[in-house]
């Protein structure tokens, strides 16, 4: 019997966790959309932040120092694949397996062996847990919390693509002929992007452990699957309202929640669990596929004359 | 200016497709040198132009600009002394970014990409008035996407940028080659009013040997990797299609075998 009141139980801590992985698609969003590669680092990442959190809240340091070395350790493991791809010349594809892989062994010696590390709201002072979505004040509330962070996320992206710097990468993504013709160091850049994005999926892993309440060796596992269906849902729904470059990213995170809220929803029709893997990788496939499909079946010939842009 | 000293480039070599582009080229330019570069399909050119740029490294010989041996530099060091159109007008700027995006990122070229602005208020004023002296109507439209340009005017952008911050050597390839009669008429006298207004030292690659001669001080012919031709002055001025294949075969002992430099 299906009851509504379980499913809207439920909803506050399907948006939270997609909240969450609201700031991991942003990252993939500055891979994939601006840097225009697909990372596939971030399933490692995307363990690793939390790991490095827990253990270090484990050790005794303060919440926000966790948090801190978790986005760092994060955009470590964005150096190193972007060393792999511009250095040694690898395919970013590949350079990103290749850390990816190598993150499992990182990730299990930061674990000290162990396939997941439990952290308790009881015992540390978490700033995110499933425990902190309803019943508390709204300051606490992890909605609350993590909007606070996006918000902030998108507000600092939304600057630093306006600068100088930022605006050379978002060229690299788009022509690197152009812009190393235009003096810009593409390596650099594409370096600085993959830190970038890696550093915020790291912070995203540092808040889903929190949340969940433990670290976990294979939290990151389709990681990337989840993060593109995120940016494509996102952009896909808001395309023809969100133009800005601010609101784009907000689109993102939205697709994120959007993508939770829609999980929710299957699993309370009763959908075995085991599936869900499979069936968000159908999803991205599909979705995927549109722009392909729309060229390939929707676009009209073009007409001779009706070019009326060619003249000058 | 510009000092091309014996560079050599074979592409693939060892394999099937080895292929010599660049055999010993030795050129040097005069600053205000406006020179056109003409020659068979392969002769080359484009090779030439690429290895002045840096796109990749020659494997012998040296290349200097303003007294600057750039033979090693990389390809965006080298860009803060080269302004480069291409022949694809795609190639030039970036589709997805502004008009005044665009001219901001090449009045950058050679400096530092720091935490500034990427552009200003008051740069966007200056390249209003830029883009109204091409007499596009591009002022009206400073941050409507590139890609939204039609390809002459993107060539016109391109032209522009590669100028804004002016360039030791500008580097034309073949970038009115891929426009429609007309409009690449338009793009050449532009070409030329900018390349006069600033006395650049110029390269410019065309298959058109009317233009090659209507253009510039100086032409150049390229024949399997070499300069076999470099005329100037009053006899450039006297040229005429006919007597520029008389020379080439003079040169060469072969006919000129390229159609289309023929009916252009």
């Amino acid at each position: 019997m299906l009851n509504i009141a379980d499913l809207l139980n439920a909803m506050p801590g399907a948006i939270s966790q997609g909240l969450i992985w609201g700031i991991m698609a942003i990252g993939v969003y500055l891979t994939y959309k601006i840097l225009d590669v697909a990372d596939l680092t971030v399933d490692g990442t995307m363990s690793l932040g939390g790991a490095v959190c827990v253990t270090m809240l484990m050790n005794g340091y303060n919440i926000w120092i966790s948090i801190i070395a978790a986005t760092i350790a994060g955009m470590l493991a964005g150096l190193v694949t972007g060393i792999f791809h511009t250095f040694m010349g690898i395919p970013v594809l590949l350079a990103g397996i290749l850390t990816q892989l190598g993150l499992y062994s990182v990730n299990l010696a930061v674990l000290k062996g162990k396939a997941n590390q439990g952290v308790s709201a009881d015992n540390y002072d978490l700033i995110v847990s499933l425990r902190y979505v309803k019943n508390v004040p709204f300051y606490k509330n992890s909605i609350f919390v993590v909007t606070i962070f996006i918000v902030v996320i998108i507000a600092v992206l939304y600057w630093f693509f306006g600068t100088a710097r930022g605006c050379s990468i978002r060229a690299t993504g788009c022509n690197p002929n152009m812009s190393r013709a235009q003096g810009i160091n593409t390596g650099f850049n594409t370096v600085l992007g993959l830190m970038l994005s890696n550093g915020l999926v790291g912070l995203a892993s540092a808040l889903y452990a929190q949340y969940q309440g433990f670290a976990d060796i294979n939290a990151g596992r389709g990681a990337i699957v989840i993060g593109l269906a995120a940016v494509i849902i996102g952009l896909v729904l808001f395309e023809r309202i969100f133009r800005n470059f601010a609101l784009k990213l907000l689109a993102v995170a939205l697709g994120a929640v959007i993508y939770y809220i829609v999980l929710q929803v299957v699993i309370w029709f009763g959908l075995d669990t085991n599936y869900l893997k499979l069936l968000s990788a159908l999803v991205v496939a599909v979705f995927l596929a549109i722009p392909f499909w729309k060229k390939k079946f929707f676009t009209k010939p073009i007409q001779k004359g009706a070019e009326t842009n060619a003249g000058n | 200016m510009l000092e091309i000293d014996h560079i050599y480039k074979t592409f693939n070599p060892g394999t099937i497709n080895e292929k010599t582009a660049l055999n010993g080229t030795t050129l040097s330019l005069q600053e205000g040198d406006f020179v056109t570069v003409i020659g068979g399909n392969g002769a080359g050119k484009s090779t030439m132009l690429n290895a002045i740029a840096g796109v990749w490294r020659v494997d012998q010989g040296k290349i200097l600009i303003d007294g600057v041996d750039v033979t090693k530099m990389k390809e965006h060091k080298r860009a803060r002394f080269l302004g480069r159109v291409f022949q694809d007008p795609m190639m030039g700027t970036t589709a997805t970014m502004g008009i005044d995006e665009n001219l901001a990122l090449a009045a950058r070229r050679g400096m530092h990409r720091g935490l500034g602005s990427g552009i200003t208020k008051k740069e966007r004023e200056n390249y209003k008035e830029l883009l109204k002296e091409l007499e596009l109507g591009l002022e009206d439209r400073l941050t409507s996407k590139v890609g939204l340009l039609s390809g002459g005017q993107r060539q016109a952008l391109t032209l522009l940028m590669a100028t804004l911050q002016k360039p030791k050597v500008l580097l034309l390839d073949e970038h009115t080659a891929a426009l429609d009669p007309k409009t690449a008429a338009k793009v050449l006298a532009l070409s030329d009013k900018i390349v006069s207004e600033h006395n650049l030292t110029t390269l410019m690659v065309t298959h058109n040997m009317r233009d090659a001669i209507a253009h510039g001080n100086r032409l150049i012919m390229m024949n399997e990797g070499q300069v076999i031709l470099d005329i100037s002055g009053e006899e450039k001025k006297h040229l005429t299609v006919e007597n520029l294949l008389d020379k080439f075969e003079q040169v060469s002992g072969e006919e000129f075998a390229n159609d289309k430099a023929l009916l252009s």
